[in-house]
């Protein structure tokens, strides 16, 4: 964690807390309305510093899901505070929201959501589609990102015609597309048999060693336990946060 | 390095037409389906359109070729109901009149034409006998068929000239001099006959004799019954209110005046109801088509509740997604629309083709056409749309 030597440096902006941190969380708390109500966050408070590979694990049910959606601007908290690249996310509405997932957010999905019928290259394009940019300028950046993820030769591959670990690494390609801030993954080896989610996981160490801010929800403490930070998370609320691997 | 404001996010016109056509592709039998709602109101309405302003631009042809100038003075009926005559020298003081520029007439006859003598008299068969003048065909711009028209020459002789009904009524087709018909107690041989006179129609169910061989043979007074004139197009109302007094001094009121371009134009006119009406039937199988296209919509829009997630995790704001559904909806109308246009051309063209007529499709009719088509498209397409927009992004992720 050497990103511990910039935390104190000051920022201006009224928005911005620490500036080293993509992720601080202050208390939040998330309440489903039911009957009964599902306090699915109770008070979580963490802090994710630009370039850390960070894992969040807990049974089902625990509200790691909860967690990463609200990390992703997705959901809003009930209470508490969000910042996430310096922007309090409370304070601001649909289309700036949407404008931060856009350009700092990337999301990575148990079950892909790959688009069929399209060309991994135009999926992977698609994760600037609403950037704004020109459809060759996405295509020639999904085109770098499918080789950075190692599926250069399969760009105008359909993703019924890949397997399923190369599926995942073309859904990563376009969450890394834009160049995110934060790249969050929700289960990403879920639904993977062990050698495929082993390639996503090395992908994932690859690009937290390429300066890539990395949050990874898993409830298996294998891949857990491969991580530098996790988090231990159980019925709405952190229970421990500790470097994993040394 | 915690950044500035990221800048908004952007969907662009022609990417909100790609993801549009990507979303359609995915499902295109249904797409086609949906879609063929609107292509047969949009077909329906482009024919009917079609069809009439064919039917139309045949009419204004023939006007064009045949002239709007020619007035027509009927001697009318007495005060009394009888059929009253024209005097003698009426065609006389027709032509003198200064616009006039062609003049001609028939009178009516009082005798009764037969295919041959063995016929029963009392059998009538309703063709008028007619004394012609000879420059009645070109004031009337009347065309022989076959054979030749009754001129000086012939006039004289006991010739005569079939209207196209009344040939085909006593089924003669020859006019080589071969065949006679019983005419007044006379045999009158067959010299021509004529091509249906859209401007003098009576003229159809006719027979034509010379003038000098009617007054000769068959104690014809020489009293015209109908008049034929024409005049400079632009003095044809001037002469118009000068005729009666004209060919009938004493008794003008007994008079009729027609043009028989307007009856002629009339009669294309006449087909407006039946057009309206069935441009309303095209209009409830467009309605039929949008809900059509709407019900697609609904469903696709909860069947993509994940693809709506994933794209609001992308960027997407509200208003994007709302665009999408919408943008998806009008291309889903608009192909039906084109199918609907092309089909209603082609069945313009092929009735226009049967019937001779030059097809004619108004430019106004396609304009019509794309507008309604991208007016239902967004109609069909704004609940869903609404409804995938308001769809909280983590709902629609969790749905599979
Ligand atoms: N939309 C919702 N409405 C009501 N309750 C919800 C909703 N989403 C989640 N919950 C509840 O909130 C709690 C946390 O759910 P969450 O999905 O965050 O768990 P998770 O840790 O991701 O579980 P898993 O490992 O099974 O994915 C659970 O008890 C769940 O039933
Ligand atoms: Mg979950």
């Amino acid at each position: 964690m050497n990103a511990d030597t910039l935390t104190m440096t000051s920022s201006p902006g009224a928005d911005a807390g620490d500036a080293s941190a993509v992720v601080e969380l202050e208390n939040v708390t998330r309440v489903y309305p039911g009957r009964p109500p599902v306090r699915a966050l109770r008070g979580v408070s963490l802090r994710i510093r630009r370039g850390e590979l960070i894992g969040i694990v807990g049974p089902s049910g625990s509200g790691k899901s909860t967690l990463l959606n609200i990390l992703g601007t997705l959901d809003r908290a009930d209470t508490g505070t969000v910042r996430i690249d310096g922007h309090d996310v409370g304070a601001m509405n649909d289309r700036r929201l949407s404008a931060l997932r856009a350009h700092r957010i990337g999301f990575v999905f148990q079950q892909f959501f790959l688009t069929p019928g399209v060309s991994a290259l135009d999926n992977v394009a698609d994760g600037l589609l609403y950037t704004g940019t020109p459809l060759a300028g996405r295509r020639r950046r999904a085109r770098a990102t499918l080789e950075r993820v190692g599926l250069g030769d399969r760009t105008h591959h359909r993703p019924h015609e890949l397997s399923g670990g190369q599926r995942q690494r073309v859904a990563v390609a376009r969450a890394l597309a834009g160049a995110p801030s934060l790249l969050l993954a929700d289960e990403p080896t879920g639904a993977l048999d062990s050698a495929s989610g082993a390639g996503v996981l090395a992908l994932l160490h690859g690009l937290h060693a390429g300066g890539t801010t990395v949050v990874v929800i898993t409830h298996d403490h294998e891949v857990a336990g491969s991580l530098p930070r996790r988090v231990d998370i159980r019925d709405g609320s952190i229970e421990s946060d500790r470097a994993g691997r040394p | 390095m915690s950044g500035p404001e990221p800048a908004p996010s952007r969907l662009r016109p022609r990417d909100v037409v790609r993801v549009g056509v990507t979303g359609l592709r995915a499902r295109p039998a249904r797409a086609v389906l949906s879609a063929l709602g609107i292509a047969v109101g949009i077909a329906a309405m482009v024919a009917v359109v079609g069809i009439s302003a064919s039917s139309r631009a045949q009419v204004d042809e023939q006007l064009d070729a045949l002239g709007t100038n020619l007035l027509t003075v009927a001697a009318g009926q007495t005060i009394g109901g009888e059929d009253a005559a024209l005097p003698a020298g009426s065609v006389d003081m027709v032509a003198r009149l200064g616009p006039v520029t062609a003049v001609s007439a028939v009178g009516e006859v009082d005798a009764s034409v037969y295919r041959n003598d063995e016929i029963d008299a009392t059998q009538t068969n309703g063709l008028a006998v007619l004394a012609a003048g000879t420059d009645l065909l070109d004031t009337v711009s009347g065309v022989v068929d076959n054979g030749r028209w009754l001129d000086d020459a012939l006039g004289a002789y006991p010739a005569v000239v079939l209207g196209a009904n009344a040939a085909e009524r006593m089924g003669i087709d020859e006019v080589d001099g071969s065949v006679a018909v019983w005419l007044g107690g006379e045999w009158f041989t067959v010299a021509g006959i004529l091509d249906p006179v859209p401007l003098a129609p009576e003229l159809d169910s006719s027979v034509l004799i010379g003038w000098p061989v009617a007054e000769a043979l068959l104690g014809f007074d020489g009293a015209p019954t109908t008049i034929y004139e024409r005049s400079a197009e632009s003095q044809v109302d001037a002469v118009r209110a000068v005729l009666p007094a004209t060919v009938n001094p004493e008794n003008p009121e007994e008079v009729t005046v027609s043009r028989p371009s307007d009856a002629l134009a009339a009669r294309a006119a006449t087909d407006e109801t039946l057009t309206t009406l069935l441009l309303a039937l095209g209009g409830v199988a467009l309605l039929v088509g949008g809900i059509g296209v709407a019900n697609t919509m609904v469903i696709a829009v909860l069947e993509r509740r994940s693809e709506i997630g994933l794209r609001r995790a992308l960027g997407a704001t509200r208003a994007h997604v709302r665009r999408q559904f919408l943008g998806e909806s009008v291309l889903l109308a608009a192909l039906g629309g084109v199918g609907g246009a092309v089909l209603g051309g082609a069945v313009t063209a092929a009735f226009a083709a049967s019937r001779g007529w030059p097809p004619a499709l108004p430019s106004w009719v396609l304009a019509g056409a794309a507008g309604a088509t991208i007016v239902v498209g967004a109609l069909a397409g704004a609940y869903p749309a609404a409804r995938a927009a308001r769809m909280p992004p983590t709902a629609a992720l969790s749905a599979v």
